[in-house]
C-alpha cells in the first residue's frame, strides 16, 4: 500500500467516510452494461442457485435453480442464462467499423497493413465482487467443453445448444479480466476501491454493501457505522438486512430459509411423480409451482438488494469524469472482443484447458506490459494519483527557474537545452537518471545533470525538439513553466516475439503436439443422482 | 563435518573439472551448476567460455543485466586479450560500459549480424530475445540462470543447441509484477525460474555444484550454508585466521562503535534498536545505518586477507555496501549518508546487490519495525543476498522484536498443487539467522 493510500485510509477512519483516491474514473463504463448477480449453492463447487441478470436496472431477469443438485435444472438455468447473455453479446458483434492492423504476410514474411473489422462497441459485464469473477471463470470452464446433441449425437447427457458457446465467451471474459486496466468484465468492488479508500481492510472492501456504506452513507449516518450495519445487522428472524453480494450466501439464510424451501420443493416433486390420476396430478403440480415460487422469491430477495447496490455503485462511478486514457484501454478491450468473435466465427475449438508454454508466456508478458501502462496512464490522467507517485519519489513537480540552450557534440549539433527546475518533492534520482514529461500527449525525455542545491535540479532535455538546429517552438520548457516529470516511462515497449507454439524449444518440453480433443470426464455415480 | 583434511582448493578444482568435462564432452543438451555465494561462478563462466572457444566452438553467453554482461566481457578480456569477443547491446544510449571501447579485441554492436563469426558473443537475455538466427549457436552459457525467468529462457532457447546453466539457487527468485497463480504447478510456469522449467522437462541433465565459497569468511559460511542451503552444504575457502579486520581508532563506547568491534571480532554484529512499529523508512534505523558507515570509515579500518597475507589494505568507501529491502529505504540511507558527508558507499536493494562483493556490509533488516511479515519480506533469497555479500563482516541494524513478529506470522502462503516447495522457507531461514545474530547483539538507544 502506498503512503498516500495509507493516509487516505487513516483519514477515512477518522472522518468516518471513504476518501477519494482518484479524481477521474479510470475504467471505461459502458452505456448499457450487462449486470450479473449470481448466487451459488453452499457445499458444491460451481452449482448455481440463481441469478439476476440484465441490462435494465428496473427489469432484471431472475433465473433460479429450485434444486441446485439437479443437473437438468442446472442446464436449463445455464440455457436461460445463455438466452440472456448471448443476444447481448451478439448485438455488439454486428456493428463494426473499419480498422487497420499490422500482420505478418505469410508469403513474404513482411509486416503489412491489413483492413480488418473492429466492433464499434464491446459488451461489458459487471459482477458485484471479485468472487463473482471467479464464478464467471468457473462457469466458463464447466460449459465450454460440453457437447451438444448436434455435435455428438451419441453423448449420454447432451448440453442444450448454446451452452458451450456461452462457456467460451465467459472464459474469454474471465481471462480478459486478468489483464490490468481491462474493462470487459469488472468486479464492482474492485473498481470502487480503486477510486475510494475506506477505513477498513482490502478484504472487507469486498463486501459491496459495506463498501457503498463507506463511500455514500445514508443521510445523517457515519460511513463506518453504516458499514458495520451492512455487515452485521439482522432482522428479528436472524437474517442479514444487507445480504452478502455473493455468489456465496449467508449460512443463516441457507439453514433457516433456503434448505426448508428446497426440501418442500423436493417433496412436491416426488409427490407429483407419484400422482396416480390427472386430478391429483393437477393439485400436486399446483403445489410444486407454489414451492418453486417460494424458492424464486427467496433467491430474488437475496439478489435484488445486491442488484440495486451494483447500479448505485455504477451511478457513483459515472459521476466521475472518465480519465483521458481509459478510452484507449477500452479500444484494446474492443479488439479483444472482436478477436474472440472472429475465432468463434472461424469455427476454432474452445480455449484449451491449460495454456501451452508459449501462450502462457505471451499472456504474462502482455499483462506485465499492461500493468506498467496502466500505472503510468493513471498517473498522467489524474493529479491525485500523480501526487501519490510524487510522494513515493517516482515523480516530481516544480517550476522552471532557468533555461540555457546548449547543443550536443558531434557533426550535426542538436539542441540539448539545460532546464533548471525547483521542486519541493524528493524524487529518488541518481546522476544521469532519465525523467519524462508529457508534451502534447507524447513523452519528452530528459536526464538529470546535477543537483545545484536541495530541490534544485538541472535537467538536459533530450528529444522531441524537431530535426533542426533550433528547437521547435513550444518544445522546450520556458522559465516560469510548472512541469511534472516522472521517473517512470509513459509508454511501454513491445516485448520480444516468442517462438510459435509448434517451435517450443527443448527447454520447455518441445512442441505440444496436436491438440487432442478434450475427452469428457467419465460419468460417475454422483453424476446421476 | 567429517572432512578433517578438507582442501578447499582441490575440492573446487575437482568440481570445476567435472563441470568442464560435461560441458565439453558430455552428451546431454544441458549442464546445470548450482553455486553458493562467492563460489567462483564468474570465474567458472569465464573458464568454460575460454575452453569452448579454444575448442573452436562458437559460443553465446546470456546474462541477466548489462552490468553482468560488461563484467564478463572485461573478465574474458583480462584472461585472454587475444580472443575476439562480441558485445551485443541495445540501441539505448549508454547501453554498455564505455571501458569496452578501449579494448581492441571487443567488437560492440546493436545488431547480431555485425558480430557473426566471432568465437564469443555476449548479451543480456532481453536483447538476445530479439535476435533471429538461421543456424543456432552450438553452445551457450546462461549466467545467473536462477534469476532468469522461464519465459525469458523460452525466448532465447531456440538460439542454441547445448547450454551450460550457472546460478545461485539461494538468491532472489525472479518475480512478475502481475499475478501468475493461473500457471502455478505447470512445468513451464512462465514466472518460475529458468532452471526450474529446464529441469522439469529434462530431469536427466547433469547437475553440479561448487562446494567452496571464496568470498564468505569462515565466520559466515557455516551460517549461510545452514540457513539457506541446508541440503547442499558448502564451506569457506579460508580458515578462521586468514581474514582480519582491525581499526586504528579505538571505540568511543557508542552503539555503532561497539557493534563494529563485535563484527570485526566475530564477523557478525547486530545493532538492535528499541522495539517499535515504524514506517518503512524508519528515520532512527536509517540514521543508525549511516552512523555505522560513518564510523567504519572514520576509524581507519584495515582488512587483511589471504590475497595479501600480512599486508592490511585500508577499508575504503568502495569496499563497504549498505543493503536494504526497498528502494525508498536505500534512498533514505543515501540521503542520511550524504548528510554525514559520506560518498562512494554503495547503497542498494537486495535485488541490485546480487552478485556483488564487499569487505563489510551494513544491512537494514527487512523485518525491522514492521507490524507484519509479508511473503516479500520473508523471502529467503532476500535475506540470503543481504547476508552473503561480505568478505569480512556483516552488521545488521534492526529493531527489537523480529523474533516475536516471526512467531506471530507463520508463513501462510497458499499451497499450489504441483509446485516444488522451496526449503528452507523464509520463516525458518530468518529464525536461523536471527539466532546467530543474537549472539552478537549490541543494544543501542540512539
Amino acid at each position: 500500500m502506498s503512503l498516500i493510500t495509507t493516509l487516505a485510509r487513516l483519514e477515512a477512519v477518522s472522518s468516518g467516510r471513504a476518501q477519494p483516491t482518484a479524481t477521474v474514473r479510470h475504467r471505461h463504463l459502458s452505456e448499457r452494461p450487462l449486470v450479473f448477480v449470481p448466487l451459488t449453492t453452499a457445499g458444491e463447487a460451481g452449482a448455481p442457485l440463481g441469478a439476476l441478470v440484465g441490462t435494465d436496472r428496473d427489469a432484471p431477469r431472475l433465473l433460479v435453480v429450485p434444486q441446485p443438485r439437479d443437473r437438468d435444472l442446472r442446464f436449463s438455468f445455464l440455457a436461460d442464462l445463455a438466452d440472456t447473455v448471448l443476444p447481448y453479446l451478439d448485438s455488439h458483434a454486428e456493428s463494426v467499423e473499419a480498422a487497420e492492423r499490422t500482420e505478418t504476410d505469410p508469403e513474404t514474411g513482411k509486416r503489412v497493413k491489413v483492413e480488418v473489422e473492429l466492433c464499434a462497441d464491446a459488451p461489458q459485464l459487471i459482477v458485484p465482487s471479485r468472487a463473482g469473477l471467479d464464478l464467471v471463470r468457473l462457469l466458463g470452464r464447466s460449459m465450454r467443453f460440453r457437447r451438444t446433441a448436434e455435435q455428438d449425437p451419441e453423448a449420454p447427457h447432451p448440453a442444450p445448444p448454446r451452452i458451450p458457446l456461452l462457456g467460451r465467451w465467459l472464459t474469454h471474459y474471465g481471462e480478459r479480466s486478468r489483464v490490468p486496466g481491462s474493462a470487459l468484465l469488472l468486479a464492482l468492488t474492485d473498481v470502487l476501491s480503486r477510486h475510494w479508500a475506506t477505513g477498513q481492510s482490502g478484504l472487507e472492501d469486498q463486501h459491496l454493501g459495506a463498501l457503498l456504506a463507506w463511500i455514500d452513507p445514508p443521510d445523517g449516518t457515519r460511513g463506518d457505522e453504516a458499514a458495520r450495519g451492512a455487515e452485521l445487522a439482522r432482522d428479528a428472524a436472524g437474517q442479514l438486512l444487507c445480504p452478502p453480494a455473493g455468489p456465496a450466501t449467508d449460512p443463516a439464510f441457507d439453514n433457516k430459509l433456503l434448505a426448508p424451501a428446497i426440501e418442500r420443493y423436493d417433496r412436491a416433486r416426488t409427490a407429483l411423480a407419484a400422482a396416480e390420476d390427472a386430478l391429483a396430478a393437477d393439485d400436486r403440480l399446483a403445489a410444486l409451482t407454489a414451492a418453486e415460487r417460494e424458492v424464486r422469491d427467496l433467491v430474488e430477495s437475496r439478489t435484488r438488494p445486491t442488484w440495486d447496490a451494483v447500479w448505485r455503485g455504477l451511478d457513483l462511478l459515472r459521476a466521475l469524469p472518465q480519465g483521458a486514457h481509459a478510452e484507449e484501454r477500452w479500444t484494446r478491450d474492443r479488439w479483444s472482443f472482436t478477436g474472440h468473435r472472429d475465432r468463434v466465427l472461424a469455427g476454432e475449438p474452445p480455449q484449451p484447458r491449460r495454456d501451452d508454454a508459449v501462450t502462457a508466456a505471451n499472456k504474462l508478458a502482455a499483462r506485465e506490459r499492461e500493468q506498467a501502462r496502466l500505472e503510468a496512464q493513471e498517473a498522467l490522467d489524474d493529479p491525485l494519483v500523480m501526487a501519490g507517485r510524487r510522494l513515493a519519489g517516482e515523480a516530481f513537480a516544480g517550476e522552471v527557474t532557468d533555461v540555457v540552450l546548449a547543443y550536443s557534440e558531434g557533426k550535426r549539433p542538436s539542441p540539448r537545452p539545460l532546464v533548471t527546475v525547483r521542486t519541493d518533492d524528493r524524487p529518488h534520482l541518481a546522476e544521469r537518471a532519465r525523467v519524462y514529461r508529457s508534451l502534447g500527449g507524447k513523452p519528452q525525455s530528459a536526464e538529470l545533470v546535477g543537483q545545484e542545491a536541495e530541490g534544485v535540479l538541472v535537467l538536459r532535455v533530450l528529444d522531441r525538439m524537431g530535426r533542426g538546429r533550433e528547437p521547435e517552438p513550444g518544445s522546450v520548457p520556458e522559465k516560469g513553466d510548472r512541469l511534472c516529470f516522472t521517473l517512470f516511462e509513459h509508454e511501454q515497449r513491445g516485448g520480444a516475439k516468442l517462438p510459435d507454439p509448434q517451435d517450443t524449444p527443448w527447454t520447455h518440453g518441445g512442441p505440444p503436439g496436436e491438440p487432442a480433443p478434450e475427452a469428457p470426464d467419465t460419468v460417475t455415480e454422483e453424476d446421476v443422482l | 563435518m567429517t572432512t578433517v583434511d578438507f582442501d578447499p582448493g582441490a575440492a573446487a578444482a575437482r568440481a570445476t573439472d567435472a563441470i568442464l568435462h560435461d560441458t565439453l564432452h558430455g552428451t546431454e543438451r544441458g549442464v546445470v551448476v548450482d553455486s553458493p555465494p562467492g563460489a567462483g561462478k564468474s570465474t567458472l563462466v569465464v573458464r568454460a567460455a575460454l575452453e569452448l572457444a579454444d575448442a573452436g566452438r562458437p559460443l553465446m553467453i546470456v546474462a541477466q543485466t548489462n552490468a553482468q554482461v560488461d563484467d564478463l566481457v572485461l573478465r574474458l578480456a583480462e584472461k585472454n586479450p587475444d580472443l575476439p569477443v562480441g558485445r551485443l547491446h541495445s540501441s539505448d544510449t549508454d547501453a554498455y560500459d564505455k571501458a569496452l571501447d578501449d579494448l581492441p579485441q571487443v567488437r560492440t554492436s546493436a545488431r547480431a549480424a555485425d558480430l557473426g563469426g566471432l568465437p564469443v558473443v555476449l548479451s543480456t537475455a532481453a536483447k538476445w530475445a530479439h535476435v533471429k538466427v538461421d543456424e543456432p549457436w552450438p553452445h551457450a552459457i546462461v549466467d545467473e540462470a536462477y534469476q532468469m525467468r522461464s519465459d525469458s529462457l523460452l525466448a532465447v532457447a531456440g538460439l542454441f543447441e547445448r547450454g551450460l546453466f550457472v546460478g545461485d539457487p539461494g538468491q532472489l527468485d525472479p518475480f512478475a509484477i502481475v499475478g501468475s497463480e493461473q500457471w502455478a504447478g505447470l512445468s513451464y510456469d512462465p514466472s518460475a525460474s529458468a532452471v526450474t522449467t529446464l529441469l522439469a522437462h529434462n530431469p536427466a541433465l547433469p547437475q553440479h555444484r561448487l562446494p567452496v565459497s571464496w568470498r564468505l569468511p569462515a565466520s559466515a559460511a557455516p551460517l549461510v550454508s545452514r540457513a539457506f542451503y541446508p541440503y547442499t552444504p558448502f564451506r569457506s575457502g579460508t580458515g578462521h585466521g586468514d581474514r582480519r579486520l582491525a581499526f586504528a581508532v579505538p571505540s568511543d563506547g557508542s552503539g555503532p562503535d561497539r557493534v563494529i568491534d563485535e563484527a570485526a571480532e566475530s564477523g557478525w554484529g547486530l545493532l538492535e534498536l528499541p522495539a517499535r512499529h515504524t514506517p518503512r523508512t524508519d528515520p532512527e534505523a536509517v540514521r543508525a545505518v549511516a552512523a555505522v558507515v560513518r564510523r567504519l570509515l572514520d576509524r581507519g579500518g584495515a582488512a587483511t586477507s589471504e590475497r595479501a597475507p600480512g599486508t592490511p589494505l585500508p577499508l575504503t568507501a568502495d569496499r563497504i555496501a549498505v543493503g536494504t529491502a526497498h528502494r525508498d529505504q536505500a534512498a533514505a540511507v543515501r540521503a542520511a549518508l550524504a548528510e554525514l558527508g559520506v560518498a562512494d558507499v554503495t547503497v542498494d536493494t537486495a535485488n541490485r546487490l546480487q552478485g556483488r562483493e564487499y569487505d563489510v556490509t551494513v544491512v537494514l533488516h527487512p523485518l525491522s519495525g514492521r507490524p507484519d511479515a509479508t511473503a516479500f519480506h520473508l523471502e529467503t533469497g532476500r535475506l540470503c543476498v543481504l547476508a552473503s555479500r561480505h568478505r569480512h563482516a556483516c552488521i545488521v541494524v534492526c529493531r527489537a522484536g523480529v523474533g516475536d513478529l516471526l512467531d506471530d506470522y507463520p508463513s501462510t502462503e497458499p499451497v499450489q498443487l504441483g509446485t516444488l516447495v522451496k526449503f528452507p522457507d523464509g520463516w525458518e531461514a530468518n529464525h536461523a539467522v536471527l539466532a546467530q545474530l543474537s549472539e552478537h547483539r549490541v543494544g543501542w538507544r540512539p
